[in-house]
Order: structure tokens, then C-alpha cells, then sequence
């Protein structure tokens, strides 16, 4: 085995492996101190994600939104833009997603979903492209710009779902958008579950960003960006419209989650924010270290401690929040290699630094 | 005229300012020490909502509000020291850290609220007393401003002075500023970079903890679970918007706590005005505006956000 296939096998299988293993063991300690069984808490939770009645279809319907968001982080670190407004552009997705399918009536399916769907796709990359226009235009971080786009995002969200006249359904008694027409809605592709088409939509995502990722002219621009702005810019790629055009990709796959949830699972919006989706979309895409094809696998475990939780609450009192905990623990270990080959006890620790993004616009280093 | 001043009560507005725009100046003031130094604070959401969960938890089972707050800064350094450690340490992305911050801060506060405090039924500690300075009080208008407030409000205007003096007037604040704009530079005038910059960063920690403890102790003398809603982030707004500065990070907080209650007074007294959510989105939108370079562009330090790696 070359030593090439030995690091690898370290950084794309192990680490996560051990990572998430460790992340489990600390968050046993986190339970007894909460005065709880770690074994009967984490029995529950694996009940509640995988045996119960309908547990795994409903893993998977979790899994789904996990996906679509954690390749739309991943897209962005492969050109070195941290992309933290996922959320923002989830929740400006499913909003024009949602409005398109609540105002088309009398199309076939195949049709009306279609439309939705892309409605969607396109208020997230508009969305998104805005912090991709300011970074290429004027230098403005990603990482700031994003942030406070996603807290706009929830007050435009707010505003139209709220108010009279936007989109605010007639005669409901809390406030939620119509809901969309029986067409637009994604089918069920299991019978007697909730899983719904859209997690067909994610599966198919996947090999899709890959491809653009590393097949594509786009693809290379895009990780040409990544790897070195100056060499690409030497090279004549466009820095400005590459970062542009990867934050509209990335914005487009985060509003394809936010409309294919809503389309999926609720069928309408309402104004209630439950902040959240667009950081453990980052945390996904961390734990499958950017690679598209790691990402399903990231997207499923996330899905099945998001699914299981709730019924470990209800069985032992040690509250849902316990997964965010094993979640923050798992970035720990995913993003300090070192803190893992430490733990294994590997002599010569990687100490380099886990390169995720480029920083600033053409700066040399310092 | 008279009689839309007497509605607006404009002493009341300006007093509710200030004291809502405590928990962000705080955490600004500590963003500020810690990317002055170099190393990027998302982490001040988690910071705060920790210190107000461990100030009020300590609180309520010391009985003492004020062995409630030390905890709060305690635990906020510690949790920030966890920054520290990731991010200076083991040259974690500093985002990244900030997020895993953010996240477990989320998990373990709520965790042992559900444990501990939340079907407990003791009296809890209640809030922090009001403290009228003598004299000072009675002042017409600046009385009831700036002198009948409670302790985090105190310690917040006396905080923005300290940490104007260490930044701008000390070695401390030459050689903090030094690690943040070019820490190689800093190392080679025989600075440690690294001590530098932990100390600033649980520093942060002890500023963001003390904004958590507002809420707790200070607001309502209780703790709700993520009761923090995202002032973190205003924080951060807050101190890019006052352009890394203490003085012009106190001026953003009052900006946007004092849109925001000039909003929800509007809609009360008249009935009328701009929808509630274009006023929610000003301190996000003035920022973007500002990080974009117009109205005077803030500029970060130079070296924040790169892990230093001695003789790299």
C-alpha cells in the first residue's frame, strides 16, 4: 500500500470514523453528567432513527435537506468560500419556491414541480450571489456578508409570511403562506412514510456536483480559485465572476433544499425560523471534507441523529439538544487531525493546518 | 409637537437604549480584543448564551446573583479558551471554532437546563438590584440615562474606557495590534504571538460572558434556552461597524438596540410607521453597506482569521 493510499485512507476514513466515535464518547460523559444512562440514551436514539415504525424512512427525509445544504457548503469551500448563509439562502428559496407553487394551478406535475423547484434554486443563487458580487466587486468577507444576509433573509421571510397583502394566507390562525398547489407537490416514494421524491432530487445531486466539481470547465475554474486566486488570475480564469458564479451554485443547491422541504414536507411557509439548517450544513460538509460523494454519507448521519433525538428526549429526559453537542464535537475532531492522530496515538501527529478556505482577496500571505 | 415628544418619552427611549444595547457592546468589546489580536470571534453568540446560563444556573443554586455573574465570566472564559486552544493550538479554522462553539454552547446549555433548572420550582435569584449613584442620579435627563441602571450596564460603560485605554495606550494594546496586522513582524520584535493572542481571546471570553449575563441576571432573572437569539451576531455587526473601535462599537449598539425601540414604540403609540422587519434589518443591512466599503470602509486587521505557525 503506497504511502498515497495510507493518507487517504487517514484523512477521508478514518478521521471521520474516529471523529464521530469520539464525538458518541464525549457526548456519553455529557449525558451521565446530565444524571442519564449514555447506553439507554444512545439505544433510544438509534430506535428512534433507524427501528421504530417508519424511523428510517423518516432518517431519510431528514437526510434529505442535510444533503442538498452540505453539498452547497461543499461547492463553496472547493473555491474557497465560506459559504455560512446556507440558511439565508434555504429560507429565500423556499420563499420564491413556495410562492411559484402556490400560484400555478392546472399544470401536470411534471410540470409544476419542476417549476418549483427551479423557482427556488434560482431566489437561492440570486440570493447568494449578492455575497458572491460583493466579495468579487469590493473585497466585502463572505463569512460577515453571509452571516448578516442570513438575518436579513429571516426578517424578508418574516415580513412576507406575516403581512396581509404579501403572502400571507386568507383566514388561517397562524400566519403561513397558501399552501402550494396539489401538483407542485413532491409524491411520496414510499408508501405509508413521509419520503418524499426530494430525496431522489438529493440523491441525483450528488453525483451531479461532483461532476460539475471535477469535470467541468466551471469545475476547474472553480477549484483553480480554490487552490490559488494569483495563479488562476495569471492563468486568465475570472476570480471575480468564478467566485460570483460558485456562490450562485452554492445559493442554488441551499434554496433547492429549503423548496424541496417545503414542497415535501410542509407544503406551505410559515414565518417561524428554526435557525440551525445552515450550520449543520457546514458541519456536513467538513465531515465529508468537501467531497460531494462524502457528503451523502455526512448528510445521513446528521439526518439520523436530527430524526432520533426527539424520540431519546421523549424515552430518557436527556434533551434533543445532546446532538448538537456529539455534533460540535465531531467538527472538532474532522477539523484537528491532529487531536484524532493524537488519540490514536500516532507518532509524527500531521500538525499542518486543515486548509478549508483561502482567505481575503489576493492578500499574500502574511 | 409636544404631545408626540410626550408620547415618545424620549428619556425612557434613550435609557431602554442604553441598557439593550449592554449585551452587544460587551460582546463587541470583546470581538474587538480578540480580532485585534488576530484571531476571528463568531463565537460571541455561544459565549453569551453560556455565561447566561451557567451565571443564572450558579445564581440560583448559590442563592447570590453576584457569584452568578463571576461565573458567567468565568465560564465565558472557558469556553472561550476552547477557541483559543482550537484555533491558536491545533491552527484550526477560526470559523470554524467559532461554529463549534456556537453549536456546543447551544448543546450544553440546553442539556443541563432540561436536567436542572427546568421543572425546578425554588424561588429563582431574581435580577441584579438597581443602583441610583448619589447625586449623579438626580440630574435632570442624564440622571435616569446613565445613572439608575443595574451592574452589567455599569461595568459596560466603564468596560468601553478600559478597553479603549489597554487597545490605544498600553503595551499590551501596541502589541495586541501588532499580532493582529502582522504577526511575524511581531514575533521578530520578540512578542509571543501566541500568549498574545490567548490572552485576548478568553479576555473576549470574559467580555462575551459578562453581555451573557445581562440577560439572565440582569433582564429577567431567569434563563430561557437560547435566550441569546442571535445578539451574538448583532455583536459582531456592532463592532465591524464601529470599525474594530470601543467608542464607535458603543455608538453601532446604540444604533441598532435604539432603531429597534424607536420601531416597536412607533407601531405601539401611532399605529403606523415601516413594517417592524426593515427596522430588524437595519443593523444587518448598515453592516453589509459597511463591509461592502461604502460610508467609510472598515477594515479588518490585516492578519485576522490566519492561523500563525511559528517560523512558517
Amino acid at each position: 500500500m503506497s504511502s498515497r493510499v495510507t493518507r487517504w485512507a487517514f484523512n477521508a476514513v478514518l478521521v471521520p470514523l474516529v471523529s464521530v466515535l469520539s464525538g458518541f464518547l464525549v457526548g456519553a460523559i455529557a449525558i451521565v453528567a446530565a444524571g442519564a444512562d449514555p447506553t439507554q440514551a444512545y439505544l433510544a436514539l438509534f430506535q428512534g432513527a433507524f427501528t421504530n415504525h417508519n424511523a428510517f424512512a423518516e432518517t431519510l427525509v431528514s437526510t434529505t435537506p442535510y444533503a442538498l445544504l452540505g453539498l452547497a457548503v461543499a461547492l463553496g469551500f472547493r473555491a474557497g468560500l465560506f459559504n455560512i448563509g446556507a440558511e439565508g439562502q434555504f429560507y429565500i428559496g423556499s420563499l420564491t419556491g413556495i410562492f411559484v407553487a402556490y400560484s400555478i394551478h392546472g399544470l401536470p406535475a411534471v410540470i409544476e414541480i419542476p417549476l418549483g423547484l427551479l423557482a427556488g434554486m434560482a431566489g437561492g443563487a440570486l440570493w447568494a450571489s449578492i455575497a458572491g458580487a460583493l466579495k468579487a466587486r469590493f473585497g466585502a468577507h463572505e463569512v460577515i456578508t453571509t452571516i448578516m444576509l442570513n438575518y436579513v433573509s429571516f426578517q424578508v421571510a418574516s415580513y412576507l409570511v406575516d403581512t396581509p397583502g404579501r403572502m400571507l394566507a386568507p383566514h388561517v390562525s397562524t400566519p403561513r403562506t397558501p399552501d402550494a398547489d396539489p401538483n407542485a407537490i413532491l409524491p411520496i416514494i414510499l408508501s405509508g412514510s413521509r419520503l418524499h421524491l426530494g430525496f431522489i432530487v438529493a440523491l441525483l445531486m450528488v453525483p451531479a456536483v461532483w461532476f460539475l466539481i471535477e469535470r467541468t470547465t466551471i469545475g476547474f475554474r472553480l477549484r483553480a480559485v480554490g487552490f490559488n486566486q494569483g495563479a488562476a488570475r495569471t492563468a486568465g480564469i475570472s476570480v471575480g465572476w468564478t467566485i460570483v458564479l460558485t456562490m450562485a451554485l452554492s445559493g442554488a443547491l441551499a434554496g433547492l433544499a429549503g423548496i424541496v422541504q417545503v414542497l415535501g414536507v410542509n407544503f406551505h411557509m410559515t414565518d417561524t425560523v428554526a435557525a440551525g439548517y445552515g450550520f449543520d450544513a457546514i458541519a456536513v460538509a467538513l465531515l465529508a471534507r468537501s467531497n460531494p460523494w462524502g457528503v451523502l454519507p455526512a448528510a445521513f448521519l446528521f439526518g439520523a441523529l436530527h430524526n432520533g433525538a426527539s424520540f431519546m428526549q421523549l424515552q430518557t429526559q436527556v434533551s434533543a439538544d445532546l446532538i448538537s453537542i456529539v455534533q460540535a464535537l465531531v467538527i472538532i475532531f474532522v477539523a484537528a487531525p491532529s487531536i484524532v492522530a493524537f488519540l490514536l496515538r500516532l507518532r509524527r501527529a500531521p500538525a499542518e493546518t486543515v486548509a478549508i478556505t483561502q482567505r481575503g482577496v489576493d492578500t499574500p500571505a502574511a | 409637537m409636544t404631545d408626540f415628544l410626550h408620547q415618545l418619552d424620549p428619556v425612557s427611549l434613550l435609557s431602554i437604549t442604553l441598557i439593550t444595547a449592554t449585551p452587544l457592546t460587551l460582546a463587541a468589546l470583546g470581538g474587538m480584543m480578540c480580532e485585534r489580536s488576530g484571531v476571528v470571534n463568531i463565537a460571541l453568540e455561544g459565549i453569551m448564551l453560556t455565561g447566561a446560563f451557567v451565571g443564572y444556573a450558579v445564581a440560583f443554586f448559590t442563592h447570590n446573583l453576584w457569584v452568578g455573574v463571576g461565573a458567567a465570566i468565568l465560564s465565558g472564559m472557558i469556553i472561550a479558551s476552547l477557541h483559543a486552544v482550537l484555533s491558536i493550538s491545533f491552527l484550526v479554522d477560526q470559523i470554524v471554532s467559532g461554529m463549534v462553539i456556537n453549536i456546543l454552547a447551544v448543546g450544553i446549555t440546553g442539556v443541563f437546563y432540561r436536567t436542572y433548572l427546568e421543572s425546578a420550582t425554588a424561588a429563582g435569584p431574581g435580577t441584579l438590584p438597581h443602583w441610583d449613584i448619589p447625586l449623579l442620579s438626580s440630574i435632570p435627563v442624564i440622571g435616569p440615562i446613565f445613572f439608575q441602571n443595574q451592574f452589567v450596564t455599569y461595568a459596560m460603560l466603564i468596560l468601553i474606557a478600559v478597553v479603549h485605554f489597554i487597545l490605544f495606550r498600553t503595551v499590551w494594546g501596541l502589541r495586541t495590534r501588532a499580532c493582529g496586522e502582522h504577526p511575524r513582524a511581531a514575533e521578530t520584535a520578540g512578542i509571543n504571538v501566541y500568549f498574545v493572542r490567548y490572552v485576548n481571546v478568553i479576555a473576549s471570553g470574559a467580555l462575551a460572558g459578562l453581555g451573557g449575563a445581562y440577560f439572565s441576571l440582569q433582564q429577567i432573572g431567569n434563563f430561557l434556552p437560547n435566550m441569546t437569539n442571535g445578539r451574538g451576531y448583532i455583536a459582531l455587526a456592532a463592532m465591524i461597524f464601529g470599525k474594530w473601535t470601543p467608542l464607535g462599537a458603543f455608538g453601532a449598539s446604540l444604533l441598532f438596540s435604539g432603531s429597534d425601540q424607536i420601531g416597536s414604540r412607533m407601531q405601539s403609540v401611532f399605529q403606523v410607521g415601516v413594517p417592524l422587519q426593515f427596522l430588524g434589518m437595519l443593523p444587518y443591512v448598515l453592516t453589509i453597506i459597511v463591509v461592502a466599503g461604502a460610508m467609510g470602509r472598515a477594515i479588518a486587521p490585516a492578519a485576522v482569521g490566519r492561523p500563525y505557525k511559528k517560523g512558517s
